[in-house]
């Protein structure tokens, strides 16, 4: 057994498990939710006979058939618009947009109308859509395969905010978020869709072979959204992190030999903030990890939170990783990433504070 | 770079610009006889479940049913009793009624904002009556007679434009931004053009349930210029969708005239042509043709034979809303001129030709109709006007951002409440 934490496992009467990777444990949920509930469809460019360009919907038409689980037009605002209209039909709409960085033609109908139809309807009308997306980098990608537009999506009041990092969690996470009668942007870390990543690109891929968290109970499960998970308990900083990044970021802390307490965030809204506050104000030491975009990244919300809430328990600025504000380059892809060097140096400037 | 262009030296043409310009300016005298009016009844009716390019002539003619002599014409001819038309006629004058009434409590200063329909009232009435009452209606923010045609109350409508306390959406929305889920009266957004592709949404959702109810939706021609329009027709057609798009050219959005969604080179209808969808181009100042047009759409929808672009070919005869001023861009003879009339008039003498109706009760009716109007306002007025303090409590304005509150948005409302006690000390009103 890998050494990943055994919080993600499985409780002991979850009944009968297999492994699975993330992409597994995608189409697990969604195959559990198609069953489970008439009105829950999918549609996406690609998601239909084909089952999707990373094989998260592989089967399910060939199951619950062409009006249930179809392609679409390669048309973004269409994808979204037509999912708020499915929703004020009564049916749950799951859309996919084949990468994040194509989601930004349907930002309208994600923004002033998927988000707001609750509250300018007085709730008469809601849009209870899970937007499936993968997104981050590490995949060779280029600036338009590779991108992490989480804080577009957070800083919109009315839609959630949800990114697993394992597949056990993506399941659970997955089947919240489509039972949940607000929509949802549920970005899929595409780097650890077969494995996790440590973030040391120069040697060789792991699959999710082995790992606790890979061992996914085969029928219906849910795990909470708003609840972060402890990856593992320490003293000495708490890092905050979510997606691929915690995987690095347990990593480095493992080889650099810290007693790191590291939180996945898993929802970032709601955000559990009870956990951080926890976690902030044991430790004294904050470290905020992300893959996107620095400039007004979710890691400054993170870290305005913390030091308006955790000041004064704080012995050392708080500090954050995250890419470069540039476009994610293709050739110099690990040049932009939030790598253990970057992370490292991060750990022993706030411990030597 | 300027030494690597190619063209240095050649005798090639200078390219010019084109940027559209209206015929006509404030002060200019108005002339529309280069529009081509066909004759009432003289263009054909194919049959609903015909193929979609058997309407394509239709998409460059004009559908009109009520000719110059006040009769009807035609296949398109609906051949409505009395009643029905009487009720239409009440609907569309209610409707001018209640934009009169409103456009002056604006003024009054009992509210921000308003927009009237005046000129536009067949195209959501008459088109309302021509789909079944639990077809989902998702309008743009013109579309008053299409609510008023189902009967919503005007109170509701008055608490609304007010946003006071009994404001069903509870003073969150800009005044005429209506939602009826009880009517099928689908929540305007003042985003243009996105409600296309949610009505192709509930068409298909509709569809693949096999369900019997079709979508039917509006927009200005000015937003058919919107992505969202492409979209909508795309999936339309792609899903064959029981959705009817209705194109409301009512030749201005503000102050940019048609010529700025493409008026110039086509006609709306004729977007159609490309997706392949059906297509009809009507007299939306024609209470029967507007009326025939959207049946025949929604039979056609019904019996899965596709979706269908309508464009209501119409004149937007007030200002764009209370923020608006037409007489700075464009001529004030452009109503008078407009060649296809009034259309409550036109229906008015529709009525009185057929001996079904007379000037003394069209005065009764609009008399009785104002004072029913009035009657509301006043109802509603109990509940407040804006800006007089009367509106739903502080907290709701938390409330239906999620289903349930989460943490910060709980800190959020404290926070309103605490900043409300400074300020109103003693103030119950939270």
């Amino acid at each position: 057994m890998n050494d990943m934490t055994t919080e993600t496992a499985p409780a002991a009467d979850a009944g009968e498990t297999r492994e699975m990777n993330m992409i597994e444990a995608i189409n697990s949920a969604l195959d559990i939710m198609l069953d489970r509930d008439d009105n829950v469809t999918l549609l996406g460019e690609d998601i239909g006979y084909f089952g999707g360009v990373f094989r998260c919907t592989a089967g399910l038409q060939e199951k619950y058939g062409k009006t249930r689980v179809f392609d679409t037009p390669i048309s973004e605002c269409g994808i979204i618009g037509v999912a708020v209209g499915m929703g004020a039909y009564g049916l749950r709409p799951v859309p996919e947009i084949q990468f994040a960085d194509y989601i930004y033609p349907g930002l309208d109908q994600l923004i002033s109308e998927a988000a707001r139809l609750r509250y300018r309807s007085a709730a008469e009308f809601i849009a209870p859509m899970t937007v499936r997306s993968p997104f981050g980098g590490g995949i060779f990608g280029g600036q338009t395969h590779s991108q992490s537009p989480e804080s577009i999506f957070t800083h919109v009041s009315g839609l959630k905010t949800v990114i697993p990092s394992t597949p056990y969690d993506a399941k659970g996470l997955l089947i919240s978020c489509i039972e949940d009668n607000d929509p949802v942007i549920f970005f899929e870390p595409k780097r650890i869709y077969n494995g996790p990543f440590d973030g040391y690109y120069d040697k060789p891929a792991k699959s999710w072979k082995g790992f606790d968290a890979a061992q996914v109970p085969t029928d219906y499960y849910k795990i909470p959204l708003g609840k972060a998970r402890t990856v593992r308990e320490g003293d000495a900083l708490t890092i905050l992190a979510y997606g691929t990044m915690v995987h690095v970021v347990e990593s480095v802390a493992r080889d650099k030999g810290v007693n790191a307490e590291i939180l996945d965030l898993r929802t970032l809204v709601p955000l559990d903030i009870e956990a951080i506050e926890a976690s902030v104000e044991k430790t004294g030491r904050c470290l905020i990890v992300h893959e996107a975009t620095r400039t007004s990244g979710f890691g400054s919300e993170l870290s305005a939170l913390v030091q308006e809430r955790c000041f004064y328990h704080l012995e050392a600025p708080i500090e954050r990783v995250t890419g470069f504000d540039t476009p994610y380059p293709h050739s110099l892809e690990w040049a932009y990433f939030p790598g253990p060097v970057r992370i490292g140096e991060a750990i022993d400037k706030l411990l030597e504070a | 770079m300027a030494d690597q262009r190619d063209d240095k030296g050649t005798n090639r043409p200078k390219l010019a610009l084109h940027v559209p310009e209206p015929k006509y300016r404030p002060g200019d005298k108005v002339d529309y006889s280069h529009l081509n009016i066909p004759k009432a009844g003289e263009q054909s009716r194919p049959d609903e479940a015909c193929e979609a390019k058997d309407t394509f002539a239709l998409c460059n003619d004009l559908v009109r049913v009520l000719g110059d002599d006040n009769q009807a014409h035609g296949p398109w001819d609906p051949r409505l009793d009395a009643d029905t038309l009487r009720q239409m006629l009440r609907e569309m004058a209610l409707v001018r009624a209640f934009d009169n009434r409103m456009y002056r409590a604006q003024r009054q200063g009992k509210t921000s904002f308003y927009m009237k329909c005046t000129g536009e009232e067949a195209t959501s009435v008459c088109a309302t009556h021509a789909l079944a009452g639990d077809d989902m209606i998702f309008p743009s923010y013109r579309q008053q007679g299409c609510l008023i045609a189902r009967g919503y109350e005007l109170t509701e409508m008055i608490n609304q434009i007010y946003s006071n306390k009994a404001d069903k959406l509870k003073g969150r929305q800009l005044p005429i931004m209506y939602c009826s889920k009880r009517l099928n009266f689908f929540s305007i957004s003042g985003n243009l053009a996105t409600q296309l592709p949610q009505a192709t949404g509930f068409a298909m959702a509709s569809a693949s349930k096999g369900d019997s109810r079709i979508a039917a939706t509006w927009v200005g021609e000015g937003s058919t210029a919107e992505g969202d329009f492409h979209s909508a027709l795309t999936f339309a057609t792609v899903y064959n969708a029981p959705v009817i798009f209705n194109v409301i050219n009512n030749q201005w959005a503000i102050s940019s005239f048609s010529g700025f969604a493409g008026s110039e080179r086509a006609t709306f209808a004729a977007r159609a042509i490309g997706y392949g969808m059906a297509g009809l181009r009507v007299d939306g100042n024609d209470p029967l043709a507007v009326f025939a047009a959207e049946r025949w759409a929604a039979d056609r929808a019904r019996a899965n034979a596709g979706p269908t672009l309508i464009e209501h070919f119409t004149y937007r005869a007030e200002g764009h809303s209370t923020s608006d001023d037409p007489s700075a861009y464009r001529s004030a003879e452009e109503r008078e001129e407009w060649p296809l009339g009034d259309p409550i008039m036109r229906l008015a003498r529709h009525l009185i030709a057929l001996g079904e109706w007379s000037d003394e009760q069209q005065e009764e009716m609009d008399t009785e109709l104002d004072a029913m109007v009035r009657k509301a306002m006043k109802e509603a007025e109990k509940n407040g006007i804006l800006g007089h303090g009367l509106h739903h409590p502080f907290h709701t304005m938390f409330e239906d951002v999620f289903e349930e509150l989460p943490w910060h948005l709980e800190e959020q409302a404290a926070q309103a409440i605490r900043e409300r006690r400074i300020k109103f000390p003693g103030d119950p009103a939270e």
